[in-house]
């Protein structure tokens, strides 16, 4: 039976070759638009660690003085170093880290390289940033907390700088110099990109990640500085001194368990009573404590032009198969002599119906096929655009599968109201009218 | 016009006749809204500075050490990339519009630092030279008198630094002291310490101007006469615009070679209208996007139009013949056709109007877009009518072209 619907549809096509190129062309350009933008919309909202970001909690704490306070307000979006010193001495976590990021200048000579110095982006951070984020190791491993607390000056690199500056060799107990101060290697992190980059959304949000990474005290000592936001209340001749009214680092904490998290929570409302009175906290206790995704939401880290490009192509998804509907329309009722025949020689409404789905599934399929080439042309066209996200657009299999069923969908859809039409022809009045 | 019997077939293909009317109404709400964010962003990339873009370059420097005292390095940086031929003039700054960074204070016209500011405002530290090489015009007062000038790197170490004079932007100026004059006002914004407003300036940008942003701390910006050491800012060279590329090198080269007991990294050499034109990249692309979906649409539209118009001329191919053969002149078929699209057309497009209205009210709430001007929608209808008359001028074409003999014979 279904082999039959096809070679109809395949006579019909024959006859009506423009209308069909019509339908098909628009069903295409259809859901090509709207899976280019989708699978960048995908990527960009993806969880940036699957299976773990449930249990990572960013931490926000209401420092800000009293003037500008709305009750319930929203926090400052990261914490004072006085906070985030304190948080991570109590470490109430399973894991916690502070951190911050900035351009550090690294001078080759300190690695017996002859590059010129250069700039590379790197975190100050704890000892815990490794376990908690899973980073890939190439060679040795990260620092200790004892490391942290020493202000020792050890440095785990990517392999890119590892590549660049050692060649093949194992970095691991070389030297790496930032400024004017030697660093030792002591491990090195293979090739590592989470998109979003969710623990520094101040650093853009699908940026590459860092090249250089050292224990946040060391980097302090040696006054690396910091990239990003910071915001202050109050004046201050070094915003990053441990009592400056700036908040200006991000504190990220592992919480396994409903129990954790709910202690954690109440830890940090204690936390923040006591600091109201010692006369450091002027609000209420106000803090908040997001895991990844929520935190990912709150910060509105999709792009707002990606979901409106995605609104568009869906609008025009839209356009194109209600135009697909009336070019379909047009050529099943152009053949109501011929369902007239098939209707008189006995078949029943049910058979031309299925014919006609058939023969509107098997365009969505090539208009599938089609959109499918157009989509991964949009996304090439994305991938050599200047976005920070363009080397993130690709196509996986999931997505892959999704446009071939979105063709499909949409073509049977567009399908079933010229197919209804189609079953109503009366046989008696057309064949009259032969 | 011979509506009736129009009304009467149209009648008969409810269906069909209803697919197209939804297909107007759907591109006209999309095109209309998609057009004016074009135009948004368009307003935007096209805003000016109110500086001199294409005669302007701008460099940074890195240390590799910190070294004591950076004021005598950044004199002798000046003074080497004002002897390089081609520069008008050299000032070193702290941020600068579509760069890195961006610093912002609150400004107050109380001196508690207790008190809520009035509004924050990006705040500019500058050089001498700094009117003149970013082109900004004076609207009131004068520019800063040499003993205003300080070092920013000692300023800065105080917690309440001794700035006592500073200019303003023309917006905050109207923003601090509606209806009156802002020269000689004193307000608070680095320390407790008073600054007396001595020039307001036209234009100053904001380092992250944002065209359509809601947020009115992106409008306001002040200016101090501090001055920047090599590791705090930027240095900004005005120039003679044929020759900037060759000056750019130039600079760096300069730079490099002239630092003195430190390794430096000239981190930043940029034409100031590339940064302006990266910095609007984003937008760009979205407007090339927005036009090529309108473009693609329309095109589908007319495609669609052209479809059934044809299937309609082929199925009334009788009555085309019998209207022929009692008398019908081709004119009259070839209007008759062009009418009952523009009908069709004129309900799609009063639907896709009201379309449109609704969905720029979902754009307002959730992208924090400002209404649609209202004629956005004859503009958008006037565009749809076109492209309708323009799909069914062929189709219609050849209704008018069929020989009554043919039709009824056949």
């Amino acid at each position: 039976m279904l082999a039959y619907y096809l070679e109809l549809g395949f006579r019909s096509f024959r006859r009506a070759r423009a209308l069909t190129l019509l339908t098909l062309l628009s069903i295409a350009m259809g859901v090509a638009a709207c899976m280019t933008t989708l699978t960048v919309y995908h990527v960009l909202a993806a969880d940036p660690i699957p299976g773990k970001s449930a249990r990572l909690f960013n931490v926000q704490l209401d420092a800000e003085p009293k003037i500008d306070y709305t009750p319930g307000g929203e926090p400052a979006l990261q914490l004072t170093r006085f906070d985030a010193t304190h948080l991570l001495a109590d470490a109430r976590g399973v894991h916690q880290l502070m951190m911050t990021g900035s351009n550090a200048a690294l001078d080759p000579a300190g690695s017996g390289s002859d590059l010129r110095p250069f700039l590379v982006r790197s975190r100050f951070t704890s000892a815990d940033f490794f376990t908690m984020f899973e980073t890939p190791w190439l060679h040795g491993s990260a620092w200790t907390a004892a490391d942290d607390a020493a202000k020792a000056r050890v440095a785990v690199i990517g392999r890119e700088l590892a590549e660049k500056l050692f060649g093949a060799k194992n970095p691991v107990g070389q030297s790496l110099r930032l400024r004017d101060r030697d660093y030792r290697i002591v491990g090195v992190l293979d090739d590592w990109r989470p998109a979003p980059q969710f623990f520094d959304l101040t650093a853009g949000a699908y940026g590459r990640a860092a090249e250089v990474y050292l224990p946040f005290e060391t980097a302090m000592e040696a006054k690396l500085g910091s990239s990003g936001n910071m915001t202050c209340w109050a004046g201050s001749s070094d915003p990053r001194a441990v009592e400056a009214k700036c908040a200006w680092l991000q504190y990220w904490v592992e919480l396994d368990t409903p129990e954790q998290q709910r202690a954690y929570r109440d830890y940090l409302v204690h936390y923040s009573e006591d600091q109201g009175r010692a006369g450091r906290f002027e609000r209420p206790a106000n803090p908040r404590l997001r895991k990844v995704m929520d935190w990912l939401a709150f910060r509105k880290v999709v792009p707002g032009d990606v979901q409106l490009q995605l609104w568009l192509a869906m609008g025009f998804l839209l356009v194109c198969l209600t135009n697909a509907v009336g070019l379909l329309l047009a050529k099943c009722l152009r053949r109501s002599g011929e369902i007239g025949v098939r209707r008189a020689l006995g078949a029943p409404k049910r058979a031309i119906f299925m014919q006609f789905l058939v023969e509107a599934g098997s365009l969505g399929l090539a208009g599938g096929v089609l959109g499918l080439l157009l989509t991964l042309g949009g996304l090439w066209i994305v991938r050599h655009g200047a976005s920070e996200y363009a080397a993130l657009a690709s196509l996986d299999l999931p997505m892959l599968a999704t446009t071939l069923g979105l063709a499909l969908a949409a073509s049977l859809l567009a399908g079933l109201l010229p197919a209804w039409r189609a079953c109503q022809v009366t046989p008696a009045l057309q064949l009259k009218t032969q | 016009m011979d509506l009736l019997p129009i009304l009467h077939t149209l009648k008969r293909h409810k269906t069909a006749a209803g697919l197209i009317v939804v297909q107007i109404a759907l591109t006209c709400a999309i095109v209309c809204n998609a057009l004016f964010l074009v135009s948004q962003r368009v307003e935007a990339i096209n805003a000016p500075t109110g500086m001199p873009d294409n005669e302007l370059l701008v460099l940074g420097v890195t240390g590799l050490a910190r070294g004591e005292n950076p004021v005598p390095q950044t004199q002798a940086d000046l003074a080497a990339l004002r002897a390089i031929p081609g520069v008008k003039s050299v000032v070193n700054i702290n941020q600068m519009p579509f760069g890195d960074d961006s610093d912002n204070s609150g400004v107050r016209l109380d001196p508690d630092e207790n008190t809520k500011p009035q509004f924050g405002a990006a705040t500019y530290y500058a050089g001498e030279g700094w009117l003149e090489t970013l082109g900004l015009h004076l609207v009131e007062g004068r520019d800063f008198v040499p003993s205003e000038y300080v070092e920013g790197s000692q300023a800065f170490e105080q917690e309440n630094p001794d700035i006592p004079a500073v200019i303003v932007n023309r917006a905050a100026a109207e923003k601090l002291f509606p209806g009156e004059s802002a020269l000689g006002k004193q307000i608070y914004v680095f320390g407790t310490k008073p600054h007396r407003i001595v020039g307001v300036v036209e234009t100053l940008i904001h380092p992250y101007p944002s065209f359509n942003s809601q947020d009115d701390n992106q409008r306001y910006t002040v200016l101090a006469p501090a001055r920047p050491s090599w590791r705090g800012g930027a240095y900004m060279l005005r120039v003679d615009p044929a020759r900037r590329e060759t000056v750019l090198k130039a600079a760096a080269k300069a730079l490099d070679e002239g630092s003195v007991g430190v390794k430096r990294i000239v981190r930043r050499q940029k034409l100031f209208a590339d940064m302006r034109s990266d910095y609007y990249r984003a937008d760009r692309t979205m407007v090339w996007l927005l036009c090529a979906v309108c473009a693609a649409m329309l095109v589908v539209t007319a495609f669609g139009i052209v479809g059934l118009a044809s299937f309609w001329v082929e199925q009334r191919t009788r009555m085309i013949g019998t209207r022929r053969a009692l008398g019908a002149t081709r004119g009259q078929i070839l209007r008759y056709f062009q009418t009952e699209n523009f009908l069709l057309s004129g309900i799609g497009i009063a639907l896709g109007c009201g379309a449109a209205w609704v969905l720029s009210l979902v754009l307002m709430q959730q992208y924090e877009l400002p209404r649609l001007p209202a004629y956005y929608l004859p503009a958008g209808a006037a565009i749809l009518w076109a492209l309708g008359q323009i799909a069914v001028w062929a189709p219609a074409r050849r209704a008018s072209l069929i020989s009554p003999v043919e039709a009824l014979r056949g």
